[in-house]
């Protein structure tokens, strides 16, 4: 008796680890799990402070940690470098015209590069803060570009997503994000 | 000969390929003060590069990387201790940053498998190597012992 249950053992293992598998596997095709994602540290924090001087493109000057409060602000790291961020220009595009409110952060970028990027894709930006020297991307916990962030009303943020920002995403879970802390 | 040529070869594009391992530390990278750069190269192979993941920041070639090299500098010139300069870089990126992750209520499991996987290597070997019950007396060798019995 004994013994039987115990050639049971492997074969009970086996199913336990393929349903794991097949639910990582569901769960990674829905985009509610990323093997590869680094949980940001910032999610229910305050924004780090910073003070970013502005983008030759920016239309209201660079922006600090101070004026990320009031309303809910999406901030968008990108870098005309960064191919994905012209996967998502689009998007963005589409963003402003919603009328939602949203800073850019040129990561690490050149201004040459940067007024280019924004004449070929449009500027969808109310605001552009440069962070040439990438350290306010690094106390944000940015492991790359784009990344989009949302920030309520009072400087807390609450929402981020990394890579280009797919419209469903857009018109899904930020936009829903945007209501609850209107 | 042509044998002897080829193993040369060989030898020499393995040579190669384990260059770029001491290929990332740029000299203008470090630090003056030896004993500092030590430090910060002791710290910086305990943090994970954000970009390629499996490597560590002194190791990989990534831009990101490269910037977090310098901070670690920064910072360890600035005489903060190892704990210091770790615990500011988790504050940002978390403990996925770590290699080596410290032990708390999400890993326990993952320090405690060894021993777990030691005590279960030891309950299946003793299972199995425990004799085996006799098996039930057959109708023969029952009738058999009943007549012993009788007797």
């Amino acid at each position: 008796m004994n013994r039987r249950v115990l050639l049971l053992v492997p074969f009970a293992a086996t199913v336990v680890a393929g349903g794991g598998f097949l639910a990582m596997l569901k769960r990674e095709q829905e985009g509610t799990f990323d093997p590869r994602g680094v949980p940001s540290m910032l999610i229910g924090k305050r924004v780090p402070p910073f003070a970013l001087p502005a983008d030759a493109g920016s239309l209201a000057g660079g922006f600090s940690d101070t004026d990320l409060t009031g309303r809910p602000i999406v901030v968008n790291f990108f870098a005309s470098w960064c191919v994905p961020c012209m996967e998502e220009a689009e998007v963005l595009m589409g963003l402003k015209q919603a009328g939602v409110p949203l800073y850019g952060i040129a990561y690490k970028d050149k201004q040459a590069g940067t007024a280019a990027f924004l004449a070929k894709h449009g500027n969808p930006y109310a605001r552009i803060g440069r962070d040439d020297a990438g350290l306010t991307g690094i106390d944000w916990g940015i492991t790359g570009v784009p990344e989009t962030y949302l920030v309520d009303k009072t400087g807390v943020v609450r929402w981020r997503f990394v890579g280009p920002l797919p419209a469903e995403v857009a018109a899904g879970d930020l936009k829903r994000q945007l209501q609850a802390y209107a | 000969m042509r044998v002897f040529k080829f193993a040369v070869a060989a030898l020499l594009a393995c040579q190669l390929l384990a260059a770029p391992a001491f290929a990332i530390g740029d000299p203008s990278e470090a630090l003056p003060d030896p004993a500092q750069e030590a430090r910060a190269v002791a710290i910086g192979q305990q943090l994970r590069c954000l970009v390629c993941q499996n490597e560590s920041i002194e190791d990989s070639g990534a831009e990101l990387a490269r910037d977090l090299r310098k901070l670690v500098r920064q910072h360890v010139a600035a005489g903060e201790s190892n704990e210091q300069v770790t615990a500011w870089l988790v504050a940002r990126y978390g403990n996925f940053v770590r290699l080596r992750p410290p032990f708390a209520a999400a890993t326990w499991l993952l320090w405690a498998s060894p021993v777990l996987a030691l005590i279960a290597g030891i309950c299946i070997v003793y299972l199995a190597r425990r004799p085996l019950p006799p098996s039930p007396l057959s109708e023969a060798e029952q009738d058999r012992l009943r007549k012993i019995l009788e007797q």
